[in-house]
């Protein structure tokens, strides 16, 4: 059997793998805070929350609406969504002009409430959300054994980044967000409606987060918990990545990902911290993050 | 009130020339009236919930000295507070050190925390100030969850509460509480005299115009890490004692539940207030324990009672009441 630095061959792929799914979750969540964060100015504490609601309302669909996986991959971020439009129209906007801490705390506040409500209902256990049947199995790729819906776990949220990136850099709806982004009072004197670009906007990331929950549903069990426990993870990656720049928040995501694998191969013990070790050390050489401007 | 005025500070500054013989008395009847209220309290009211209040009301003023003061938001003061827990409860359990000392260890380890954490937090400000201590603080977390010497999931149990100087038998509830009710006061007056000194000052003045702070040639990021360090100090006083007051240092104190909820119980007593964190942890305390009895989840009520501070109440609960009509006649901003 083939070894890397006496690591056999299949388990170090194993672990690049789940590095790399990891990775897209990262990727997702840092892309819908870094674009929510360029036109609010706000920190979406609720992101994660948001990520178990996708996975919960895909969850919900199924037992009550019998509204399978791949229905549910596009209804969930819409529903989501627009409950995060809601959320923006009824509160947040009274929160601009203010402080961006109190915008971290209103949404501190959503995630505790809503992580709440589904642990009253649900407790802290996970339900089981089965694979879909036409991505049941695996492949036998040779050199390994890649479960099909974990390889398209990766195509999918790949796609769905590289999408979001070419709606903002080369459609006109994204030109009028850079440039709300850069100055928004301008913008609006041009005729914009930049109200509806906010709302827009959030509903846009939260979107996101609820479409990378409906990913993870199959493979992390669908749980109250899961939104608290990876969003402190993504702020330490969008630390990293710094937000000013999407793509940025994109690959800092996967290589965080995939670092945080093969820590797990090569020193189990720091596969936790590792994230946030890159982050202390990259606050020393470039405090601005690798992809930040200041 | 006069050392103030030898600060380096422009004495326009101040509005302390504008306290009236009246107002003097007034404060000191109610400072008075504050102290026998502790005094008599443990004979009112069960004894262990007001150890509880007191410790986070220490625990909220320290990191009261930060967001009031510094205009820091740190989501990481868990770490402080339950790594002081974890020094003081392996000292004095594994080590048998007496009691004053093992807080001291406390209060000295939170305080180098403080230091490593505030190092690497200081170089960013406004939000990533404070997802920078959230995920320093997380990573503290995961090290207590797999240190061996706080025992993981099961924390430290039985820890023993010891004789106080020798001669005080802190099992004694009543001797508990005064040693509690003793370092809450001391605490609080360490905060006072900081937030008052010509260093209180420079920090105000950083937290409300930077730049200005900078050209004037004041070391801001010195002032920054000092104020930090000083805020996790005692903010690790108050979970050593809290260690010592249920015997027991688990990873609850260090998780980031925690830090939020410090951040509730200043935010609802009132920011940048010296009552307010001391009344928003007594009321978040409160909250907690009737809720436990009911069985109805605390973050559903937490939450709601965090967007609503936002949305309506961002003074907190003091900040309202200075600000308001009757507040405001009787300039209550300057000494609450």
């Amino acid at each position: 059997m083939n070894t890397v630095f006496g690591v056999p061959l299949p388990a170090l792929l194993g672990q690049l793998l789940i590095g790399l799914i990891n990775g897209s979750f990262y990727a997702l969540l840092s892309l819908g805070l870094a674009i929510i964060f360029g036109l609010l100015r706000m920190i979406n504490f609720a992101h994660g929350a948001q990520y178990m609601l996708g996975a919960f309302t895909a969850y919900l669909l199924l037992h009550f609406a019998g509204i399978g996986y791949w229905p549910a991959l596009i209804l969930t971020p819409i529903i989501v969504g627009v409950f995060g439009a809601v959320i923006e129209r009824l509160f947040l906007q009274r929160l601009y002009g203010l402080d961006p801490l109190y915008g971290l705390l209103f949404t501190f506040g959503l995630a505790l409430m809503l992580e709440g409500i589904f642990r009253y209902y649900y407790g802290a256990s996970g339900q089981p959300y089965a694979t879909p049947p036409s991505l049941a199995g695996g492949t036998n790729l040779g050199f390994m054994f890649l479960p099909n819906y974990r390889g398209w776990v990766v195509v999918a949220s790949l796609l769905v980044c590289i999408g979001t990136w070419l709606l903002i850099e080369k459609t006109k709806l994204g030109a009028y967000l850079r440039a709300a982004t850069e100055n928004s009072t301008l913008v609006q004197a041009f005729g914009v409606n930049v109200p509806i670009l906010l709302t827009l906007t959030y509903g846009l990331g939260v979107a996101l987060a609820a479409f990378a929950g409906v990913l993870a549903a199959p493979i992390y069990q669908v749980s109250p918990l899961m939104g608290s426990n990876i969003i402190i993870v993504v702020f330490a990656v969008v630390v990293v990545g710094g937000m000013g720049s999407i793509l940025g928040a994109i690959v800092t995501g996967y290589v965080l990902g995939i670092t945080e694998g093969l820590t797990k191969v090569f020193y189990p013990e720091a596969s936790n911290t590792v994230i946030f070790v890159i982050m202390a050390i990259v606050l020393l050489v470039r405090p601005a993050g690798l992809f930040g401007r200041e | 009130m006069a050392e103030i005025h030898t600060s380096t500070v422009p004495s326009d500054a101040l509005d302390d020339r504008s306290v009236s013989k009246a107002e003097i008395t007034a404060r000191r009847l109610a400072l008075i009236a504050g102290l026998l209220l502790l005094l008599v309290a443990p004979f009112l009211i069960y004894p262990v919930f007001i150890m509880k209040v007191l410790c986070f009301a220490l625990f909220a003023a320290a990191f009261n000295l930060l967001i009031g003061y510094t205009g820091l938001l740190s989501f990481g003061h868990a770490a402080f507070f339950g790594g002081a827990a974890y020094f003081t409860a392996h000292s004095v359990k594994e080590w048998g050190v007496p009691p004053e000392l093992g807080i001291l260890i406390g209060t000295a380890g939170g305080a180098a925390l403080g230091l490593i954490m505030g190092f690497f937090a200081i170089r960013r400000q406004g939000i990533y100030f404070s997802m920078i201590t959230l995920s320093l603080a997380q990573m503290f977390f995961f090290f207590c969850l797999q240190a061996k010497f706080t025992h993981g999931e099961d924390g430290i149990q039985s820890v023993p509460r010891g004789h106080l100087f020798g001669f005080i038998d802190l099992n004694q509830p009543i001797a508990m509480y005064y040693t509690v009710a003793a370092i809450f006061l001391i605490g609080v007056f360490i905060i006072w005299r900081f937030v008052h000194s010509p260093f209180g000052m420079i920090l105000k003045s950083i937290r409300e115009n930077e730049q200005r702070a900078i050209s004037l040639g004041y070391s801001v990021a010195r002032y920054k890490l000092g104020a930090f360090v000083m805020s996790a100090a005692l903010a690790g006083l108050a979970g050593g004692t809290k260690a010592l007051v249920f015997q027991f240092a688990t990873l609850t104190d260090v998780g980031w539940q925690t830090s939020g909820e410090v951040i509730l119980m200043t935010l609802l007593g009132g920011i940048g207030t010296m009552l307010g964190p001391i009344l928003g942890s007594a009321i978040v305390v409160m909250l907690g324990n009737y809720l436990a009895t009911t069985g109805f989840p605390v973050t559903i009520i937490t939450g709601a009672v965090f967007m609503i501070c936002v949305l309506v109440f961002r003074r907190g609960v003091v900040g309202e009441l200075a600000a308001s009509r009757i507040g405001r006649k009787f300039g209550l901003a300057r000494w609450l």
